[in-house]
């Protein structure tokens, strides 16, 4: 039952992280770990993996490097003087890319029997989440501050231009909304590992049903991106029982498909 | 009864000259025309009369409080903008678009109110957008979505309106359509500024004009004053020549002989 709860949890957080990336970089392909979050949890975690630290000490070093990656994407896009979007993205994927190259050259030179842990947590595996509490905890704060701002985001979502002319403050929204998608991404990271696809699909496929309306969005994300989660956990653990697949496998699985299909779909 | 006062105002165009310092105020009721060749800086005007942009030096003053003393939300109770360009990444529908303008009166957890609603309808309805309501704007055209961004900005219900090339896009039934939404929110006593491209909408249309050169030159004044033959021959650095028709004059280029 934890573990079900932090599978939720952590679905959750994923699903509205993305959603608030996709409104920050006003681009509906975005998806949580696009500014490298993803990787400097998985740099940080595997490191402490390797010096053979506890569970718990994986998990808040995963934390630790999440937002580390997070302050080192903000603060190199921001350069001299204003950040942009599209700065904002270029930086993280550059960045993202220089993660995974450290991660492979520490796969390339850990020890064996240390391997297939270091790629269950790469692959996304709840096997690590200990109590759900702080996950959920973040998952219902960031709702409830979350929820009163889905109308600037719906405005924001028309561009910074026009919401500035519509009275949104924008330089401090766009703040908000990047702090609290990392905070909620570390979160996730740090409660199930890095696991895909979750950020990137339930907003997008939440807006084919539900329309562009944050105020829906948000909710229903956190609902149905902890539903998939759950499901795609329970589904690793009996489809090959008694091993064990990491439930980011699954929603991999689950989720380039449906993916690819609603790309295709969409012109 | 709103006016926006520019006071010793330099709009920052990075590596340009200060120029002019533009000096005059948008009372209720007027009409003003931005004119200018490409480049000249007339959506930096706009921008910066919107608040959107700092100017390099001087204010801006709406009803004489400076608008740095404003809220966003405040100024976007008082100013709308028609931008000339606008973003559409994500699906919206029509009534949608129309009802963001209703954001700057609206605190954080209200929902549109019926009220909100009717405001938005009537400005669809004003602009024949109607029966398009549940349409989603990437299914518009070009014209079609510039008329949208005036109802959303009739729904924002402003005191003053600035419109960046409010005509673009549009076929001559919707340009005198908007001309005649803008002539009409003018006779209620609300302030326009407007950057236009044809000096034949602004002489027919507009009671001031603002005309900014490449190099931070600027003259203003009432519109017959300043549409005059030479200045536009040097504004636009082409030579003009002028057609009459029912006593108005329209100014068209010359025929040349490299033409």
């Amino acid at each position: 039952m934890p573990r079900a709860l932090a599978a939720f949890a952590a679905g959750g957080l994923l699903a509205v992280a993305g959603a608030l990336m996709q409104v920050l970089l006003r681009n509906p392909l975005a998806d949580p770990y696009v500014l490298g979050l993803s990787g400097g949890a998985a740099v940080a975690a595997l490191l402490s993996m390797l010096a053979g630290l506890p569970p718990f000490a994986v998990s808040l070093a995963a934390f630790a490097g999440a937002l580390a990656s997070a302050i080192l994407v903000f603060g190199l896009s921001h350069g001299s003087g204003s950040w942009t979007t599209t700065r904002l993205l270029l930086t993280g994927v550059v960045v993202s890319s220089g993660w995974g190259a450290v991660i492979t050259f520490m796969l390339a030179v850990g020890p064996t029997e240390q391997l297939p842990g270091m790629l269950y947590w790469l692959m996304g595996d709840l096997a690590y989440a200990r109590s759900p509490w702080p996950a959920l905890i973040v998952l219902a704060l960031s709702s409830l501050i979350l929820l009163p701002l889905g109308r600037s985001l719906n405005v924001l979502a028309r561009g910074p231009l026009q919401a500035a002319a519509l009275g949104v403050a924008v330089r401090p929204l766009e703040w908000s909304i990047y702090a609290s998608a990392s905070l909620l991404t570390a979160s996730a990271v740090t409660t199930a590992g890095s696991i895909g696809f979750i950020g990137l699909v339930v907003p997008h496929m939440l807006r084919l049903v539900l329309g562009n309306d944050q105020r829906k969005i948000l909710p229903a994300a956190a609902l149905a991106g902890g539903a998939l989660l759950v499901l795609a956990d329970t589904l690793a653990r009996t489809s090959i029982a008694p091993e064990q697949l990491p439930a980011g496998v699954i929603t991999a699985l689950l989720g380039v498909p449906t993916f690819l299909y609603l790309l295709y779909r969409s012109r | 009864m709103v006016s926006l006062t520019l006071e010793q105002l330099v709009i920052d165009i990075p590596a340009r000259a200060d120029g002019r310092a533009l000096s005059f105020t948008i009372e209720p009721g007027q009409r003003w025309a931005v004119l200018g060749p490409n480049g000249a800086g007339k959506t930096t005007l706009l921008h910066t009369l919107a608040g959107l942009r700092q100017p390099r030096s001087g204010r801006i003053l709406l009803n004489n409080r400076p608008l740095t003393d404003y809220r966003r939300k405040q100024l976007a109770r008082q100013i709308a903008v028609v931008f000339q360009e606008r973003f559409d990444g994500f699906p919206a529908t029509v009534l949608e678009t129309a009802l963001i303008g209703r954001h700057p009166y609206m605190a954080p957890w209200d929902v549109e109110t019926d009220d909100d609603m009717q405001i938005a309808r009537q400005a669809l309805a004003a602009m024949s957008l109607h029966s398009y309501e549940d349409r989603l704007v990437s299914t518009l055209s070009g014209g079609e979505r510039q008329r949208l961004a005036f109802a959303t900005a009739k729904t924002q219900q402003p005191a003053v309106w600035l419109a960046d090339e409010p005509t673009n896009h549009l076929d001559l039934k919707h340009q005198v359509k908007i001309m005649k939404l803008l002539a009409a929110e003018a006779s209620a006593q609300r302030g326009i500024c407007m950057c236009l491209h044809d000096v034949n909408l602004a002489s027919r249309w507009c009671s001031h004009a603002i005309l900014l050169y490449p190099d931070g030159e600027a003259c203003w004044g009432p519109a017959d004053e300043m549409l005059q033959l030479p200045a536009l021959q040097n504004l636009y650095d082409q030579k003009l020549s002028i057609a009459e028709d029912n006593g108005r004059r329209y100014f068209v280029p010359a025929e040349t002989d490299d033409a």
